[in-house]
């Protein structure tokens, strides 16, 4: 069975938020290293903030490449984490309620994030990045598996 | 209303007040605080005026604090109706709270101290769900309507008629109590007020050889506030074993077939009631300063909202199935609650030796076992603890594992319940045993909840 991958569009929603604090980050950089060392401070500054945001990249795409979930028949696979891997399994009969929410950024890009709760605090069920009507769509299939498997406590 | 507020007509659907005497319960200990700074105002006082004045303060409280209980009072009434208990309460803030008997976990009543001088109790309903924000409090009610509404509860609870009378309980164990005093007075924090002592007796050792007078003032200095801080612990540890005595003072299990009957109580006396079914982990827990003596500590988790209880009572709220007891004792009880989970894990279990890298200090004590009812963990560095899971009450699987874990071939596993107090962390497991143990328990849970149902 394969696992099912977040939209596309997440990672072009992170890569725009990323880009737009590295640029604010470089210009930051870049300034204050004007300021206090002259043109060779600057271009530093610039240069360390390339670093980062080269790094901050990387670790997103890993992160990014790292979500995963899978419907299976009596429950839910959710995986995710690049250095702290992590992996969930929510059965359907015990899902309390399911949750769908949307950021600002997310509504830009047209994504929201499906969260599933069970009656146990620690369950970390979450799968970001979908486009709206597919969120949509797994949060009422989830809801009608769950219904229909639901068990007491 | 006549004193026997009579509880047939609340349980047959009418609405009923609380006790009559239950603004006095409630303000008791109050009261009486108020009543000696009074006291000690009007001996101590300097000056006239400003002893009036306080006094007078003092005497205002008081009267807020009695009208403001007997409103509450006034305003308080309850009734079971259908499958509920139906509570309305509050003046100012209107509240109406309901608790559907069927998912009731567990019924307590409680009689603090004046409350029980006043021959009333408080019935307390623990519910599971997320709608309510608190359990359901009936404070208080007589003795005698106490029991009787605890039984008519849990039978309705049960889908049984509200007359169904309470069933006998057998008794099941009784802790010993001077092995509970002992017990309460053997914290491990007695080893940090040890060290203490230690470090003040090299001190007070080390002082006399000090030249000079500033030096010597230093060590005297030291040793004055170490001895005040090590007066303080004590004093700390004596009061925190004393509360756990009077909690746990004469604790009796009994078994009836509605579920575990639990009492205990010193001055205040609780009886406490889980449902089976309802248990929704059980740990086993051996602190160090206990394990020459071979005891152990029994617990219970059962399903709650989070911590929506009154401030301090978290503690008591907690079920003990065994304040303390021998291990054999401990091992046959838990073989009651869970029976055929073993409550001590061997080495069996042990994850692989190279996971000793990862948990150096508490490798020893790693060990994981499970059949098809019931995941077994043991975790701890110097207090081993036994969690014990049902695997029908499984509400999710989850696989960790870190940079360091995953260059051992490592995972940790931890399974969740409705518990909100332990989860059953099997750590430090092969990567490849993990994760075939999350397929395999999550086969074994969906079996197991088809067949509890």
């Amino acid at each position: 069975m394969q696992y099912r991958r977040p939209s596309p569009r997440l990672w072009l929603a992170r890569q725009t938020v990323l880009g737009l604090t590295s640029l604010v980050l470089l210009v930051i950089l870049g300034v204050s290293g004007g300021i206090l060392w002259g043109a060779p401070g600057g271009l530093a500054g610039v240069g360390a903030g390339l670093a980062v945001a080269v790094i901050s990249w990387f670790v997103e795409r890993g992160r990014y490449r790292s979500w995963g979930y899978l419907e299976r028949d009596e429950d839910l696979v959710v995986q995710r984490g690049l250095v702290f891997h992590r992996l969930t399994v929510v059965p359907f009969g015990r899902m309390q309620f399911v949750d769908v929410t949307a950021g600002p950024v997310d509504r830009l890009f047209d994504l929201a994030t499906v969260q599933l709760h069970t009656a146990a605090a620690a369950t970390d069920a979450r799968i970001p990045g979908l486009r709206s009507a597919d969120a949509a769509q797994l949060r009422d299939r989830l809801s009608t598996l769950g219904e229909a498997r639901a068990s007491g406590l | 209303m006549p004193l026997a507020a009579s509880q047939a007509p609340a349980l047959s659907g009418t609405w009923c007040r609380l006790h009559p005497l239950s603004p006095v319960a409630r303000i008791g200990i109050t009261l009486g605080a108020l009543l000696l700074a009074g006291v000690s105002l009007v001996s101590g006082a300097q000056t006239s005026s400003g002893r009036t004045a306080e006094t007078l303060v003092v005497a205002a409280v008081a009267v807020l604090g009695m009208v403001a209980s007997v409103v509450s009072w006034l305003v308080t009434r309850w009734r079971v109706v259908g499958d509920e208990l139906q509570i309305d309460t509050g003046l100012v803030y209107r509240q109406s709270l309901r608790f559907p008997l069927r998912r009731i976990q567990a019924v307590d009543v409680v009689a603090p101290l004046t409350a029980r001088i006043l021959g009333l109790a408080e019935v307390r309903v623990i519910s599971a769900g997320t709608g309510h924000r608190q359990h359901g409090r009936l404070a208080y009610l007589s003795n005698q309507d106490a029991a009787a509404v605890r039984a008519q509860l849990l039978a309705l609870a049960h889908g049984l008629a509200a007359e169904t009378p309470e069933p006998p309980a057998l008794p099941l164990f009784r802790v010993d109590n001077g092995r509970l005093i002992a017990a309460s007075l053997l914290r491990g924090a007695w080893l940090l007020v040890l060290v203490l002592v230690a470090v003040g007796a090299i001190l007070a050792a080390v002082d006399p050889t000090g030249a000079g007078g500033a030096v010597r003032q230093g060590g005297a200095d030291a040793a004055t506030s170490l001895i005040t801080g090590v007066a303080t612990g004590l004093f700390a540890l004596g009061l925190d074993a004393a509360r756990s005595v009077n909690g746990d003072f004469d604790f009796t299990i009994g078994q009836a077939p509605d579920g575990l009957r639990l009492h205990r109580g010193l001055l205040q006396k609780r009886h406490e009631t889980i449902p089976y079914g309802r248990i929704q982990a059980v740990r086993l827990i051996q602190p160090l300063l206990w394990r020459p003596f071979g005891w152990a500590r029994v617990e219970l988790d059962v399903a709650r909202q989070p911590e929506a209880h009154r401030q301090g009572e978290a503690r008591q709220l907690a079920h003990l199935l065994a304040p303390v007891a021998t291990l054999d004792q401990a091992r046959w009880l838990v073989g009651q609650v869970a029976p055929g989970a073993p409550a001590t894990l061997a080495r069996v279990g042990a994850p692989p030796r190279r996971a000793w890298f990862r948990a150096p200090f508490s490798y020893h004590y790693l060990s994981t076992w499970h059949d098809d009812r019931w995941l077994v963990t043991q975790t701890g560095r110097v207090r081993p603890a036994t969690v014990i899971v049902p695997l029908e009450k499984v509400q999710s699987i989850r696989l960790s594992s870190g940079p360091l874990l995953r260059a051992l071939h490592l995972a940790n596993l931890r399974v969740d319940t409705a518990g909100r107090r332990w989860v059953a962390a099997a750590l430090c497991r092969d990567a490849d045993e993990a994760r075939a143990l999350v397929d395999q328990l999550g086969g074994l849970a969906w079996r197991a909840r088809r067949l509890s149902w």
